[in-house]
C-alpha cells in the first residue's frame, strides 16, 4: 500500500439534456485510459457506420433507446482508477423526466459534476440539480462550463456563469463549488490543462477529483448500528447457543464492553463481543474483534438476552437519538403519482419498514426564488414529479432517527407505494430548526 | 480506421496500475455482505445463481461470510447448458457436497429433448438459458435471485440496479427502473414478480482477482494457465472438444492458455497466459488492454445491444 492512501471517490454527473454529460464522461474515461481496446474498437465501428467522427457518448450510452435518441435514459455506473485513487462514477441523465436518477446518483456521491452549456448559462435544471446537491449535502460541487470552445473561450462568459452559480450555491448552503471551463468534445481542462484558456489558473477536472476529500468521517459520530438479521445457528456444535445481531455500522465505533441502548425498546446493555467470519474451503467459524468502525459489516453479541430483532438499532448509551413517530422531512418526489395530504404509504428507514400517513405538506421548493413556498401560493395542491417539498409524517412504528444533517443513514428514508412497491420519494429528516436549505 | 482516436497507445503496465487496496476490498466486501443480509431478512425464497465461474464462487464466499457461523440460508441454482467444462462441473459438485448446500439444476438438455427449445444454428447455448431459468424461478417460486453480474462487465449491465425488479415474464425494463438511493434497497414486489439481486455490482474484474488472492479462494483449474488444443475463430481461442470443432481453414494447435470467464464451451474463448497463481493473474488483468468479455465472449458480439436484448427477455 505504501504511505499514500489510495481512496475511493464516488461522483455523479448532472446537467440538462444536450449539455454533453455523456461526452464528458466518455472523454474523462478515455483520457484516464479506462477504456480498453475492444471498447474503443466498438465505438469506432458504430461511429463510422453512422458516418460520423468518434462519438464519446457511445462509450457510456449503452441502451438501444439511448443510442437511437442520443440521450441518456438511466444511471450507468463506471469504474476507473488513476495512480492516485479509484472512482465510482454515476453517469446520470439530464432529462427532466429522469431527475429521480440524478437524486439516485447524488445520494452516495462525494462530488457532483453539474454541466452547464456555456452558450445557455444557468437553466431550471441547473437550479434543480444544485438544489438536489445541496439537500443531499454532497460535499463538493464541480461546475463544468462545457462547450467553452463554442463561445470562443470567452473568459467573461465563464466568469458570468460561475458567478450566477456561486450566488445560488450560497443560497443553498453549498460550501464548495469549483467552476472549470471545459470542452468535453476537444478535451480542454478535463485531464490536460487547455492552452486555449490561459486565463484559467484552477485545476483540471481530473486534478480536482484526485484531490477532493470524501464525505466526512462517519466514525467520529455517535454509534448507530441498525440490526439487519439475527444469527442463531442452533446446530449441534460449539455455536449451539450463539445469538448474534448482524449489521453494518452506520456511524461511530463499537467496541467490546461498550455501554449501549437498544432502540426502540430503550433497554440498556453492553457489547459482549464483535465477530467477523473466518471461513476456509471447508469450515465456517467466527473470530472475535475488539471493535468495528462505520462501514464495516459485523456481528454484535450483547450481554443481556433482550428482545432484539431486525429493525432494532443499537446506539451509544451516551448519545441516543431516542425514537419518534412523527417526522418533519424534506422529500424529493420521484414518481408521477402525485402526493396529497392524508396519503397512506410505507416508509423504509434503515432496517424498519412501517406504515406512514402524510399529515401535512407544508411547502414546495420554488426553483426561482430557492425557498419553500406554501401550497396554493405557487399553484400547487400537493407534490408532483420532481417536486422538492416539506412534509410531516405520522409513522406506525417508533423510528430511531437522526436529522440528515448529522447522519445520512439514520436521517434518510424512502416512501414506498404499499400496493405495488414502487419507490415514490427520497426523504431527509429535518433538524430541530426544520431547515435544510 | 477513419476515427481520430487511437486505442490506448501506451500499454498499461502493472507498475502504474494501482491494485485495489485492502481498505477498498474491505469496503466492497462489507457492501456485499449488507446486501446478502437484506435479502435473507426481507424475502421468502431467495436463490443464488451458481455456475461455478469465478464471480459466482466469490458470491458464495461472501454469502458464507454474511451468515457465519450459521450456514448459508439460500439454495443454489445452476442453469446447465450441457456445454460445460468438466472441471467446472466437478468444482460445483464438490463445493455443494463439502458445504452441505442444496443445489437445483435446470437443464437446457431437457428442453431440447422435448422440443420446448431448439438448438441454434451456431450451436451455442448461452442464449438458451433464459427459458429454463425463468421456469425454475416460477416452479420454485423464488422471489429473489442473486446473480454475480458486475457493472464493469458490459454496457447494459452498467445500467443495472443492485435490486432489479423483474415482471412476471422475467423482463427487465431499463427505462422504468426504481430509483435506488443511499443503501436503502427496496425489495417490495407483487406476486409473480421477482427481484434480481447483484451483490457484486460495484466490483471490477481486478477487484475479484485481488479478493480471490487475498482470501485464497479455490477456483476451477481452467482459470489458470494450462496446455490445451485450441483453434482461432474471430480472434478468439476456442477449445477443441465435443461442442466445438474447427471448420475448414482453422488449424488446431496446442497453446498455454487460461480462461477469464466460464460459460458455454462452444463460445467462450481462452486467452494466452502463463499465470498459474491468483497473484500472477492480478498482474495480467491489471495490464490487459482488452475487457474480459471482449476477450472471451463471442455471443456479446452478435449485435450492438446483444446483452441488453437478452436481459430484457429475462437473461441474467
Amino acid at each position: 500500500m505504501g504511505t499514500t492512501e489510495h481512496t475511493l471517490l464516488r461522483l455523479a454527473t448532472a446537467g440538462s439534456v444536450d449539455d454533453g454529460k455523456s461526452t464528458l464522461v466518455g472523454r474523462l474515461l478515455h483520457d484516464c485510459k479506462a477504456i480498453l481496446a475492444d471498447q474503443i474498437a466498438h465505438v469506432q465501428t458504430v461511429s463510422a457506420a453512422r458516418g460520423g467522427d468518434f462519438d464519446f457518448a457511445l462509450l457510456t450510452d449503452g441502451l438501444r433507446a439511448e443510442r437511437e435518441q442520443g440521450i441518456t435514459i438511466d444511471v450507468a455506473y463506471r469504474y476507473f482508477a488513476t495512480d492516485k485513487r479509484s472512482f465510482i462514477l454515476a453517469d446520470c441523465p439530464g432529462h427532466v423526466q429522469y431527475t429521480r436518477n440524478t437524486v439516485t446518483g447524488a445520494s452516495t456521491a462525494d462530488v457532483v459534476i453539474i454541466l452547464v452549456d456555456a452558450r445557455h448559462g444557468v437553466l431550471e435544471q441547473t437550479r434543480r440539480h444544485l438544489a438536489v446537491a445541496g439537500l443531499l449535502r454532497v460535499p463538493h460541487v464541480v461546475l463544468a462550463v462545457n462547450k467553452i470552445d463554442l463561445v470562443g473561450y470567452d473568459e467573461a462568459i465563464f466568469q458570468g456563469i460561475a458567478k450566477d452559480v456561486s450566488q445560488l450555491a450560497d443560497q443553498l448552503g453549498i460550501a464548495d463549488v469549483q467552476a472549470i471551463p471545459v470542452s468535453a468534445l476537444i478535451g480542454d481542462n478535463i485531464v490536460e490543462p487547455s492552452a486555449s484558456t490561459s486565463w484559467y489558473a484552477g485545476p483540471t477536472l481530473l486534478e480536482f477529483l484526485e484531490s477532493a476529500s470524501g464525505r466526512s468521517d462517519a466514525s467520529a459520530q455517535p454509534l448507530r448500528f441498525p440490526v439487519q438479521y439475527v444469527i442463531r445457528p442452533q446446530t449441534d456444535n460449539e455455536y449451539r447457543d450463539y445469538r448474534g445481531y448482524t449489521g453494518t455500522v452506520a456511524s461511530g465505533t463499537v467496541s467490546v464492553g461498550d455501554q449501549v441502548i437498544v432502540l426502540p425498546a430503550g433497554r440498556r446493555t453492553s457489547v459482549a463481543g464483535i465477530d467477523r467470519a473466518v471461513i476456509s474451503a471447508t469450515t465456517t467459524a467466527v473470530a472475535e474483534r475488539p471493535s468495528a468502525v462505520a462501514g464495516e459489516a459485523v456481528t454484535v453479541r450483547l450481554t443481556d438476552d433482550l428482545d432484539v430483532a431486525r429493525g432494532s438499532v443499537i446506539v451509544s448509551a451516551d448519545s441516543s437519538p431516542g425514537t419518534r413517530r412523527e417526522l418533519s422531512a424534506t422529500v424529493c418526489w420521484l414518481s408521477d403519482r402525485p402526493l396529497s395530504v392524508g396519503a397512506r404509504l410505507l416508509i423504509k428507514h434503515t432496517t424498519t419498514t412501517a406504515q406512514a400517513i402524510v399529515t401535512k405538506i407544508s411547502g414546495v421548493l420554488d426553483l426561482t426564488a430557492l425557498e419553500f413556498t406554501g401550497l396554493g401560493v405557487i399553484d400547487a395542491t400537493g407534490l408532483d414529479l420532481n417536486d422538492i417539498g416539506k412534509v410531516q409524517l405520522k409513522v406506525a412504528a417508533p423510528l430511531a432517527a437522526d436529522p440528515y444533517s448529522s447522519n445520512n443513514i439514520t436521517g434518510s428514508f424512502l416512501l414506498i407505494d404499499a400496493h405495488d412497491g414502487w419507490t415514490l420519494a427520497a426523504g431527509m429528516i429535518d433538524d430541530e430548526e426544520g431547515e435544510l436549505l | 480506421m477513419t476515427a481520430t482516436i487511437e486505442a490506448n497507445e501506451a500499454p498499461v503496465t502493472a507498475a502504474t496500475t494501482p491494485t485495489t487496496t485492502v481498505t477498498e476490498l474491505d469496503a466492497l466486501e462489507s457492501e456485499s455482505i449488507f446486501v446478502f443480509r437484506e435479502v435473507a431478512a426481507e424475502f421468502e425464497r431467495p436463490v443464488i445463481l451458481f455456475s461455478g465461474g469465478k464471480d459466482s464462487i466469490v458470491m458464495l464466499h461472501l454469502a458464507r461470510k454474511a451468515f457465519a457461523p450459521a450456514p448459508v440460508p439460500f439454495t443454489l441454482l445452476h442453469v446447465d447448458t450441457g456445454h460445460n467444462f468438466p472441471e467446472v462441473l466437478a468444482y460445483r459438485d464438490s463445493v455443494v457436497e463439502t458445504l452441505g448446500l442444496r443445489l437445483e439444476v435446470a437443464q437446457v438438455e431437457d428442453y431440447l429433448a422435448d422440443g420446448r427449445l431448439r438448438e441454434r444454428a451456431d450451436g451455442t447455448r448461452n442464449q438458451l438459458q433464459t427459458v429454463p431459468l425463468l421456469d425454475a424461478i416460477n416452479s420454485h417460486r423464488f422471489d429473489a435471485v442473486f446473480g454475480g453480474g458486475r457493472r464493469d462487465e458490459e454496457r447494459a449491465r452498467a445500467k443495472e440496479r443492485i435490486f432489479s425488479l423483474r415482471d412476471e415474464f422475467g423482463q427487465w425494463d431499463p427505462r422504468n427502473q426504481r430509483p435506488e438511493l443511499w443503501s436503502l434497497y427496496n425489495g417490495k414486489h407483487r406476486p409473480g414478480e421477482h427481484v434480481r439481486v447483484f451483490p457484486l455490482s460495484n466490483w471490477t474484474e481486478l477487484d475479484i482477482w485481488n479478493y480471490i488472492e487475498r482470501e485464497e479462494i479455490a477456483l476451477p483449474s481452467i482459470y489458470y494457465a494450462h496446455e490445451r488444443d485450441v483453434f482461432e475463430r474471430d480472434g478468439m481461442l476456442l477449445a477443441v472438444g465435443p461442442y466445438s470443432q474447427p471448420r475448414d481453414g482453422e488449424t488446431v494447435g496446442s497453446r498455454v492458455v487460461r480462461y477469464r470467464t466460464v460459460g458455454d464451451m462452444s463460445c467462450t474463448g481462452a486467452v494466452a497466459s502463463t499465470a498459474v497463481t491468483a497473484a500472477e493473474v492480478v498482474v495480467e488483468v491489471a495490464a490487459s488492454e482488452i475487457t474480459e468479455r471482449g476477450a472471451t465472449r463471442a455471443d456479446d458480439r452478435a449485435s450492438e445491444a446483444a446483452m441488453e436484448d437478452r436481459k430484457r427477455e429475462g437473461y441474467f
